[in-house]
C-alpha cells in the first residue's frame, strides 16, 4: 500500500544540519563565546604558581653492575629514607626507557668500579636521574638524598676502612633532572593546563546541549523529525571539537612564548592525543546532559566532575603522593592520562610506542561512556 | 454514515492508552479519521489531547492499545509515521536564536529534501516571509511565529498534519488566514487532526472528537454531535436575569450560563423550562424562548457531566 521510504542508518546530511546549526547558535551566544576564550587566558595567569606536595615511595630502579655489600648497603639506606621503592636493578638502557614512559621517578647509576674506587678514597660518584617535569614531585627526596653519602656506610667503614670516615664523605651524588634540568615547575602546570581547560568548558557546554533544546521548548519538535540519537550527537559534539582545538592553541603558544616551556616532541602526535582527550570528554559532557532535567543541573554535573578532575589527576597534587584509591581514580579519569601524555610529548619528546599506554585507557573510557550516553538518549518523552 | 475501509483512514486507533506513574491520562481511546478529513480535537485542559497527539506521531509510547497512522503500526513503524508526518508543538518549537531562513534550512536537511533549498524558498514565498528571512524567530510575533511553525511542518510535504492549539494566543484576522489555509490543504488531500478551545474553530472541522478524562465522550459532526447530545436548549430575556441563575443552580436538571443580555439554558430532561420556571417565579415575566442548541452548549454540559461521573 505504501513505499517505505529508504532510509539510511547514518546519514551525514542530517549531521552536518545540526552541525551548522550548533555553530550559528554558538555564534549568536556572545557571552558564552566570551567565556570560552577568557577562561584559558584566566587560568593560564592564575596558576602560574604551583602548589607543592611532599610525596613518598616513588619507583626507582637501579643499575649496578657491581653489587658488592658496599653497593646493596648503599640501596639499603636509599630505601630507608622511605622516599624510593627500588623496583627493579636493570642496564642502562633499561633505566633509560623505564624513566622515558614514566615508569620510574628515579634511576641510580652506579659506575662499574664503584667499590674499587671507594675502597682507595676516590669518592666515586653514584648518578642520581631524575624525572623532573612535575619537579615538585621529586623535591623532597632528592633533598634527603643529598645527606645520604655521609651516613649511609657507616656500619661498613670499619677497621681499615674508618680512615674514609674521616674526611669528606667517601662517596659522592651527582644529581641530573631530566627532562626540566631547571625544575620549572610552570614545565609541569602549563601543559596540565591544556587538560584542566577542555575538561571545565567543553564538558560545560555539551552537557548543556541536550537540556537546552528540552528548556527552550524545541526538544519535542527535534525528536519529532526523523533526526537519530548517533546524529544528534556527532552534529552536537563537533562544533566543540574545533573550539577544544583553538583552546589548545591558545595554551600552547602561551606555553612557548609566555613560559618558554619547550617542546621535544612531535606536533602531530600532540595533535592526534588532545583529538582523542576532546572526543573523551565531550562524550562525558553529552552523557550529563542525557541525564540532567534543566540546565541548572547540567552546571552541577559539570561541577561534580571537574573536582577530580582537577584533584586527583596530578595537576594539583602530585600523583605519586595520592593514597591508592585516589589514584585508582585517577587512572579512570582521561585527563590523568592526557596530562601525562603533554607532558611526556613536551618535555621529553615521547614516541607513540611511549605514550600507548596512556592512550588506550582514553580511548576505552570514550568508547564506554559514549555508548551509556546513547543508551539514555531517548527518542520519545518518556 | 458507513463504516470506512481502513485504507480509508489517515488514524485509526483503538484503546489507545498512556499511563504517567499511576495515573491514566489517556484511557482507551479511539480515533478514526478519514484521509483530507479535518478532524478536530476538543476537550478541557489536561483532558489528554496532547498526550494523544504525542502517542500519534511517536513521540511517546503507548502504554496500551493498537492502531495505523497512514497505514503504518503505531509502535513498530512509528519513523515511517515521523517521515510523513507534520507535527506542530503547541509551545512554538523553533529555535528562537536562528533566523526565519535558518530555521527551514535546518528542518528541509533533518528530513533529507530532495532539493532543500528551493523548497525553503517555496515555503518563504508562500508564507509571504521571504523579506524578512534574516529575522529571528524569537523576535517574531505570535501570529507569525505560527506561521513560521506551519511552514515548517508543512516543508517536508507530509501526508498527515496534528496540530497541538496552533491558533492559541493568534488575533481573529490570522486565525481565518490559517483555516483557510488548512481547507486548502485538505481539498489536496492531507489529513488534519486539531485541537482546539475556540467553538467557532471546531464548527469549521469536518468532524470532531471530544475528549474528557482521557476519554472520548463524543464524536462525529457537528450535528451529530448535537442531535445525539440529547440536549434541548431555550433563551431567557428580561430582567434580574441574576435570579434565573439562582433558581437553576438549586436544581441539578439545568445548566444556565449568561450570555450577554440573555441566559442559555440547557437540558437533557425533556420537560419545558418555561412551565417550570413560571411554577418557581409567577411574579416575574421573563421571556423564554427555544434556540438550537449550540457546540458550546454541548461540550460544557460533557464536561460537567464527565466530572461527575469521574468523581
Amino acid at each position: 500500500m505504501h513505499k517505505t521510504i529508504t532510509d539510511k542508518p547514518l546519514s551525514w546530511r542530517r549531521i552536518w544540519a545540526v552541525l551548522r546549526k550548533e555553530f550559528v547558535q554558538i555564534k549568536r551566544d556572545r557571552l558564552t563565546l566570551a567565556m570560552l576564550v577568557a577562561i584559558p587566558l584566566l587560568q593560564l595567569v592564575m596558576f602560574g604558581y604551583a602548589i607543592n606536595g611532599d610525596p613518598k615511595h616513588l619507583p626507582t630502579v637501579v643499575v649496578a653492575p657491581d653489587a658488592s655489600p658496599m653497593v646493596r648497603s648503599i640501596i639499603r639506606a636509599v630505601e630507608n629514607t622511605g622516599y624510593f621503592d627500588v623496583e627493579a636493578i636493570v642496564t642502562e638502557q633499561e633505566a633509560e626507557r623505564w624513566l622515558a614512559e614514566g615508569d620510574a621517578q628515579f634511576a641510580l647509576v652506579f659506575p662499574s668500579d664503584f667499590t674499587h674506587k671507594l675502597m682507595r678514597g676516590e669518592r666515586p660518584a653514584l648518578a642520581v636521574y631524575s624525572d623532573a617535569s612535575d619537579p615538585s614531585t621529586s623535591g623532597g627526596a632528592l633533598a634527603t638524598l643529598s645527606m645520604l653519602p655521609n651516613i649511609a656506610l657507616n656500619a661498613e667503614l670499619r677497621g681499615p676502612l674508618s680512615r674514609l670516615q674521616a674526611g669528606p664523605a667517601p662517596f659522592e651524588l651527582r644529581i641530573h633532572r631530566r627532562y626540566n634540568a631547571e625544575g620549572i615547575t610552570q614545565y609541569n602546570i602549563v601543559p596540565g593546563l591544556m587538560g584542566i581547560i577542555l575538561v571545565m568548558t567543553l564538558v560545560m557546554m555539551t552537557a548543556m546541549a541536550m537540556t537546552r533544546e528540552r528548556e527552550r521548548g524545541t526538544l519535542e519538535n527535534l525528536l519529532a523529525t526523523p533526526i537519530k540519537p548517533l546524529e544528534v550527537m556527532i552534529g552536537k559534539i563537533m562544533p566543540y571539537v574545533l573550539i577544544g582545538y583553538l583552546q589548545v592553541l591558545m595554551v600552547y603558544i602561551a606555553s612557548r612564548w609566555l613560559f618558554a616551556i619547550p617542546m621535544f616532541g612531535n606536533h602531530l602526535l600532540l595533535t592526534l592525543t588532545v583529538l582523542v582527550f576532546i572526543i573523551a570528554t565531550l562524550v562525558v559532557g553529552f552523557l550529563f546532559s542525557t541525564i540532567a532535567r534543566t540546565q541548572m543541573q547540567s552546571t552541577q554535573m559539570t561541577i561534580f566532575y571537574f573536582l577530580p578532575n582537577i584533584l586527583l589527576s596530578g595537576f594539583m597534587f602530585p600523583f605519586r603522593g595520592m593514597p591508592t584509591w585516589a589514584q585508582w581514580v585517577g587512572e579512570v579519569m582521561p585527563i590523568t592520562h592526557f596530562l601525562r601524555v603533554v607532558r611526556g610529548i613536551m618535555l621529553k619528546g615521547s614516541t607513540l610506542m611511549e605514550i600507548w599506554p596512556q592512550l588506550w585507557p582514553m580511548a576505552l573510557f570514550t568508547v564506554v561512556v559514549g555508548a551509556i550516553a546513547m543508551l539514555r538518549y531517548r527518542q520519545t518523552l518518556d | 454514515m458507513s463504516e470506512p475501509s481502513s485504507s480509508d483512514l489517515a488514524i485509526d486507533v483503538r484503546g489507545l492508552s498512556k499511563r504517567f506513574g499511576d495515573r491514566m491520562v489517556v484511557d482507551g481511546i479511539d480515533i478514526q479519521v478519514r484521509r483530507g478529513e479535518i478532524c478536530g480535537f476538543l476537550g478541557p485542559n489536561g483532558s489528554g489531547k496532547t498526550t494523544t497527539i504525542r502517542m500519534l506521531c511517536g513521540l511517546l509510547e503507548p502504554t496500551a492499545g493498537q492502531g495505523h497512522c497512514l497505514g503504518f503500526d503505531l509502535v513498530t513503524q512509528s519513523r515511517q509515521i515521523k517521515l510523513r508526518t507534520g507535527y506542530m508543538t503547541q509551545k512554538f518549537g523553533l529555535y528562537e536564536d536562528l533566523n526565519i531562513e535558518e530555521n527551514l534550512y535546518f528542518i528541509a536537511e533533518v528530513y533529507g529534501m530532495p532539493g532543500g533549498r528551493q523548497k525553503v524558498e517555496q515555503t518563504l514565498d508562500r508564507l509571504g516571509l521571504t523579506e524578512r528571512r534574516h529575522q529571528l524567530a524569537g523576535s517574531l510575533s505570535g501570529g507569525w511565529k505560527q506561521r513560521l511553525a506551519l511552514g515548517a511542518c508543512l516543508l517536508h510535504e507530509p501526508q498527515l498534519l496534528l496540530l497541538d492549539e496552533p491558533t492559541a494566543g493568534v488575533d481573529p484576522k490570522a486565525r481565518r488566514d490559517f483555516w483557510h489555509q488548512i481547507h486548502l490543504l485538505a481539498a489536496e488531500g492531507l489529513t488534519v487532526l486539531v485541537s482546539t478551545h475556540y467553538m467557532d474553530e471546531a464548527e469549521r472541522c469536518h468532524r470532531l472528537a471530544y475528549i474528557s478524562y482521557g476519554k472520548v465522550l463524543t464524536a462525529g459532526t457537528a450535528e451529530h454531535v448535537i442531535d445525539t447530545s440529547g440536549l434541548k436548549t431555550w433563551q431567557v430575556r428580561g430582567e434580574q436575569l441574576d435570579k434565573v441563575m439562582a433558581l437553576t443552580n438549586h436544581s441539578d436538571d439545568w445548566m444556565a450560563i449568561p450570555f450577554g443580555t440573555a441566559v442559555h439554558v440547557s437540558s437533557t430532561n425533556q420537560s419545558d423550562f418555561a412551565e417550570w420556571l413560571r411554577a418557581q417565579s409567577p411574579q416575574h415575566d421573563w421571556l423564554v424562548e427555544t434556540i438550537p442548541t449550540s457546540l458550546e452548549d454541548v461540550f460544557i454540559h460533557l464536561s460537567q457531566h464527565a466530572q461527575d461521573n469521574y468523581r
